[in-house]
């Protein structure tokens, strides 16, 4: 395939970015959208131009580190797909694709399609996690839980923490992102006991790091990797309205 | 409430303010449907009904309760939408984000701001009138409210104003009535699932509701 890719391109946070056009004459239709980026890369080494940059890691889809706007939408034309797992034969022929890093005012781009995303290790450092003394895997029976409520759980849990949701929203809200922490630790009997100072420590980092507020519009949930449900964020707000009004 | 940093508070505020006038609203269209009775009998008891309202003490109180929830809740939308454009920094070169959402709950302040305008114009022409004017008075020696509110929609323009704000108003509350209780905290599926569609049966049935009065007294008095 011939595609024409239009790159953002960056030097750093404080420089002005532009698009720039760049010409792949022999795309294989089952590279994967990164696959594709490298091809490129090599190009641009062997032309002696500097490489375009873009975070990856797994590129199975698991870690969470590839994430850029594809033709204006995060991880590209395909729902609920990260863009390691995006492939060209989701294009065609003769195809432009506009690559841009993702925006928002919480991640200050690194260089080109690279962005900070620390302010969502932030969150989670915030109240993501169960305060318990490490040490040998307890009993797995000496807690009950349903199979449901641990499914339940696990869906929430799924969260790779890509950013997308905060690239999707038009108020750059992590809402769903820190939502989907708070309902996974919530549901489960361990995670339970510190959810409201959890609720509490999470939800003003998040405004803390400059994150927009969340309207609803449930686009996050469509670009969202793993399909994460919107409804986690009324069970954060409920979570968060109960600690502070109720809860001391 | 500008000290109240914290958006999931400004929002809750947001929805139980939107909330309360989603309720006036359905006050405020059943009162008036009493415009669409045989024109002698509608005068006398519209107005008869207005001057009721007006004498009311517990009326006038959530008349105060309204101005105020109108007041918050609009004070909250620019506070919101400042916080948005500080949270989004630079914009978009290329953007097609707008597949995943509708553009209504995208436009929820450009909506509001059409009905903001309308309310502007909607006070001014016979709520204030109304208080401080010089009405005549009908049969029963109420203030005639009825003429005034019958004469203004004899004028093509205001009828097709009140048309354009409804349905601005009705998109509004098309997002905003699912919307708050997703605010609130209503995470349970059955029930959202019960919202939503009482959602749309609210926003559609309040549109057609305050479209058909100002369409019928304009046809009426056309013919
Ligand atoms: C009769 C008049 C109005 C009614 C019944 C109404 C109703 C509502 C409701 C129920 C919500 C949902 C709250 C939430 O999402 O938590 C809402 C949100 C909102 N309203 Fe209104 N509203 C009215 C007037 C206005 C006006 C005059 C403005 C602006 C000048 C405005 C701007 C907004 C904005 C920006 C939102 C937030 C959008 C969102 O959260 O999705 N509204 N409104
Ligand atoms: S909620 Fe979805 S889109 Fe947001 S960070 Fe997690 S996996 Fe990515
Ligand atoms: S590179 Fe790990 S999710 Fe894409």
């Amino acid at each position: 395939m011939k595609i024409t890719l239009k790159i953002w391109r960056q030097r750093d946070a404080g420089s002005k970015g532009a698009f720039k056009e760049y010409h792949l004459d022999d795309v294989s239709r089952d590279m994967s959208f990164l696959e594709m980026l490298d091809t490129l890369n090599i190009k641009l080494i062997k032309q002696g131009e500097l490489p375009v940059e873009f975070d990856h890691d797994c590129r199975e889809g698991i870690c969470g580190q590839c994430g850029v706007m594809i033709n204006g939408i995060a991880h590209g034309p395909l729902k609920n797909t990260t863009t390691c797992q995006l492939h060209m034969r989701s294009f065609k022929d003769g195809d432009t694709i506009y690559v841009e890093p993702f925006k928002a005012a919480a991640f200050p781009i690194v260089r080109d399609l690279k962005v900070n995303r620390s302010a969502l290790d932030h969150i989670i450092a915030a109240g993501g996690y169960v305060s318990v003394d490490t040490g040998q895997a307890p009993e797995a029976n000496s807690i009950p839980i349903t199979f449901e409520q641990a499914e339940s759980a696990f869906d929430a849990a799924a969260c790779i923490g890509c950013g997308a949701c905060v690239a999707s929203c038009k108020n750059s809200s992590a809402a769903l992102f820190t939502s989907a922490k708070i309902s996974h630790l919530s549901q489960l009997p361990q995670g339970d006991k510190e959810t409201s100072t959890r609720v509490v420590s999470m939800v003003n980092e998040m405004e803390e790091e400059g994150f927009g507020f969340c309207t609803n519009t449930e686009a996050c949930q469509v670009e969202c990797p793993e399909d994460i449900s919107v409804l986690n964020i009324a069970r954060m707000n409920y979570e968060y309205n109960k600690a502070r009004l109720v809860k001391k | 409430m500008i000290f109240i940093k914290n958006s999931i508070t400004r929002k809750n505020l947001m929805a139980i303010t939107g909330l309360f006038l989603s309720f006036f609203l359905i006050i405020h269209l059943l009162g008036n449907l009493q415009l669409l009775l045989p024109a002698e009998e509608a005068q006398l008891q519209y107005n008869s009904y207005s001057h009721l309202l007006g004498g009311n003490i517990l009326v006038k109180l959530v008349a105060y309760v309204l101005y105020l929830c109108i007041i918050l809740h609009t004070l909250d939308a620019i506070y919101l939408s400042y916080k948005r454009k500080q949270a989004n920094g630079i914009s978009y070169a290329y953007d097609r984000r707008g597949r995943a959402s509708s553009w209504y709950s995208r436009n929820m302040m450009a909506l509001g701001i059409i009905i903001f305008v309308f309310l502007v114009i909607h006070f001014k022409d016979f709520w204030y009138h109304y208080k401080f004017g010089e009405l005549p008075l009908d049969a029963n020696g109420n203030k005639d409210l009825y003429t005034l509110v019958v004469l203004a929609f004899e004028q093509l323009w205001y009828v097709i104003l009140y048309i354009i704000a409804i349905l601005a108003l009705g998109y509004h509350l098309l997002h905003g009535v699912f919307s708050a209780h997703r605010t609130i905290g209503l995470y349970h599926p059955m029930y959202n699932r019960i919202v939503r569609v009482l959602g749309v049966v609210f926003a559609a049935t309040m549109t057609l509701g305050y479209i058909i009065i100002p369409l019928f007294l304009y046809f009426n008095l056309q013919s």
